[in-house]
C-alpha cells in the first residue's frame, strides 16, 4: 500500500501550511513488526511520517473528543462512522475536523499471527498484496492476509468512509451482504447454550474495563461502572455483576457501536465482546432501521422515536 | 428452596405515577383479586425506568420484573412511554438473546380506567414466571436464599 501512502501525504501536505489544520492525526510505523501508531503531526516537515498499511488498527476518532484544535484525521471506514457518530452527539464540531477518507482492504490482527507462529519471535514483517511475509531468527513464513484480518474487519460492511473532506484513493470494495450472519446463526442456539457460552466468554473478563477505555464513543464523564452514587454495577467478582457490566457496556453503544473492534483488540482475555455489540446493532437495523455512523442528517435512534414503532414485545392480557 | 411446594413467584412491578399506578389503585379499589406476588414500585413515568433497575431486581433474586406505563400516545409527559417504548425493545431482546428466558421481563401498557387490565396481566405475567420457576440466572450468589430467609424467619 505504498500508493496509499503517498496519496495520504500528499492530499495533507499543505494543510498545515495554509493555516486549515492545526495538527494532523494519522499512522506512523511502529517500532515493532505488525504494529503501526498513531501520530500526531503539527509540522509540515514531519508529514512524511505518515504511513498506510495493513497494521493501522487504532480507531483514531478516539483523540478527537475534548479537542479545541482544528484536526485532519486520516479515517478508514470505521474510524470516519465513529467520526460521524461523535458529531451526531455534539462531542465534535464539523468544521472543526477535515476528514480524509481511506479506503480500507481490513486490517491485520497481529495476535493471531503470533499464535500461528507458536510465539517465534517476529522481526520483520512485510505485505505484498494479499499476502503477509514474516521474517525472523531462522525462519520465514509467508501468510494469507485474509486469513488474518480482525474479526470485525472480516465483517466489515463500510471499508469506505461515509462522510469525508478529502478522498484519497479508490474507494474499497465491500466484501460483505451478511452483515448478521454471526449473530443469526447464534440465535439459532438453545437458549441454556447461549447463556452457556457467553457466561463462559465473560467469567474470563478481569473487570479492567479496557474495552471502555478503548471505546471510541465510551465519552461520559463519569461511567456507570464508577459512579457510586447511585452504584448501578456491583464491585464484586460475582459473575452477575461481571455479566451487568458487559450487557450494559453493549447496552449504552447501541445504536452508537460503529464496530470498529478496538474493545476486543484492547481486551486482554479474549473475551467476545463483538457477540453483543453485533446483535444489538442487528436489533437497531431491524426494529428501527438505522445503522450507525452513515449520515450526519438521521435521528440516532435513541434520541428518537416513532409512534408506530413495534411493540409486539408488549405483553397483552 | 426449602420446601418448593412453597415457592411463590416474587415480581417487581414499576407501574408509571399517572396510568399504571392509578390503574392498579382501581383494582384494589374495585376489589378486583389479582395475585400478591407482585412488589410495585411506582416510578414518574415508564421512561424513567433505567435498563439497570430491572437487571438489578434480578440481580437481587427477584423471579421476574414488569414494566407497565401509560398506552402510547398517552403519556403525561406526552413522549416519555414512546423512548421507554424503544429501550424495552433492546432490552428485551437483549436479555432472550443471553438466554434469560423471555417471560421474565415484560412491558406493559395500562390506564389509569383499566383496573381490570392491570389485574389480567399481573395475572398472566404471574403464572408464566410460575411454570419458569425461580430465577437461577443474573442472581447475585449472596442474593440467592436471601429472600427465602426472610420469610422463613
Amino acid at each position: 500500500m505504498p500508493q496509499l501512502t503517498n496519496e495520504i501525504r500528499e492530499a495533507v501536505r499543505n494543510l498545515l501550511n495554509e493555516g486549515k489544520v492545526d495538527l494532523i492525526i494519522g499512522f506512523e510505523r511502529g517500532t515493532m513488526p505488525l504494529r503501526s501508531r498513531p501520530c500526531f503531526i503539527r509540522k509540515q516537515e514531519h508529514v512524511d511520517r505518515l504511513i498506510w498499511d495493513g497494521f493501522c488498527e487504532n480507531n483514531l476518532a478516539k483523540y478527537l473528543v475534548k479537542q479545541d484544535e482544528r484536526i485532519a484525521i486520516i479515517a478508514k471506514g470505521c474510524d470516519g462512522r465513529t467520526v460521524v457518530e461523535l458529531m451526531k452527539e455534539n462531542q465534535v464540531d464539523r468544521d472543526q475536523v477535515v476528514i480524509v477518507g481511506v479506503p480500507c482492504q481490513g486490517m491485520v490482527d497481529r495476535k493471531r499471527i503470533e499464535a500461528e507462529l507458536h510465539g517465534k519471535a517476529i522481526l520483520e514483517a512485510e505485505e505484498r498484496g494479499d499476502e503477509i511475509l514474516l521474517k525472523g531468527a531462522g525462519f520465514e513464513e509467508t501468510l494469507s492476509r485474509q486469513t488474518f484480518l480482525h474479526a470485525s474487519c472480516k465483517a466489515c460492511t463500510h471499508p469506505n468512509p461515509t462522510v469525508w473532506d478529502i478522498p484519497v484513493g479508490e474507494p474499497a470494495e465491500n466484501r460483505h451482504d451478511d452483515t448478521y450472519a454471526e449473530v443469526e446463526a447464534f440465535e439459532a442456539l438453545s437458549s441454556e447454550e447461549r447463556w452457556a457460552y457467553l457466561s463462559k466468554e465473560v467469567s474470563k473478563c478481569i473487570r479492567c474495563y479496557a474495552c471502555r477505555n478503548a471505546c471510541p464513543l465510551c465519552y461520559c464523564q463519569e461511567c456507570f461502572v464508577d459512579s457510586t452514587q447511585p452504584q448501578w454495577l456491583g464491585k464484586s467478582t460475582d459473575p452477575s455483576d461481571t455479566m451487568v457490566f458487559h450487557l450494559m457496556r453493549a447496552y449504552h453503544l447501541a445504536g452508537r457501536c460503529t464496530e470498529c473492534g478496538a474493545c476486543e483488540r484492547a481486551c486482554p482475555v479474549g473475551v467476545d465482546i463483538r457477540k453483543l455489540n453485533k446483535k444489538l446493532a442487528k436489533d437497531i437495523k431491524v426494529l428501527f432501521d438505522y445503522e450507525a455512523g452513515l449520515s450526519l442528517e438521521q435521528a440516532t435512534p435513541l434520541s428518537t422515536f416513532s409512534p408506530d414503532d413495534p411493540e409486539a414485545f408488549i405483553v397483552n392480557p | 428452596m426449602a420446601e418448593s411446594e412453597k415457592w411463590e413467584p416474587r415480581i417487581v412491578a414499576f407501574l408509571c405515577n399517572w396510568c399504571s399506578y392509578a390503574g392498579a389503585d382501581l383494582a384494589g379499589t374495585s376489589r378486583i383479586q389479582y395475585p400478591h406476588n407482585i412488589r410495585i414500585i411506582r416510578v414518574p413515568c415508564s421512561g424513567r425506568v433505567n435498563p439497570f433497575l430491572i437487571l438489578a431486581s434480578l440481580q437481587h433474586g427477584v423471579d421476574g420484573g414488569l414494566v407497565s406505563g401509560c398506552h402510547p400516545g398517552e403519556c403525561h409527559y406526552l413522549t416519555g412511554n414512546y423512548s421507554a417504548r424503544r429501550k424495552f425493545a433492546l432490552l428485551k431482546s437483549l436479555l432472550a438473546y443471553v438466554g434469560l428466558e423471555e417471560e421474565r421481563v415484560q412491558f406493559t401498557w395500562v390506564s389509569a380506567a383499566e383496573g381490570v387490565r392491570f389485574a389480567k396481566v399481573i395475572d398472566k405475567v404471574t403464572e408464566q414466571i410460575r411454570t419458569l420457576g425461580p430465577i437461577d440466572k443474573f442472581v447475585k450468589s449472596r442474593s440467592r436464599g436471601l429472600w427465602d430467609a426472610a420469610v422463613n424467619e
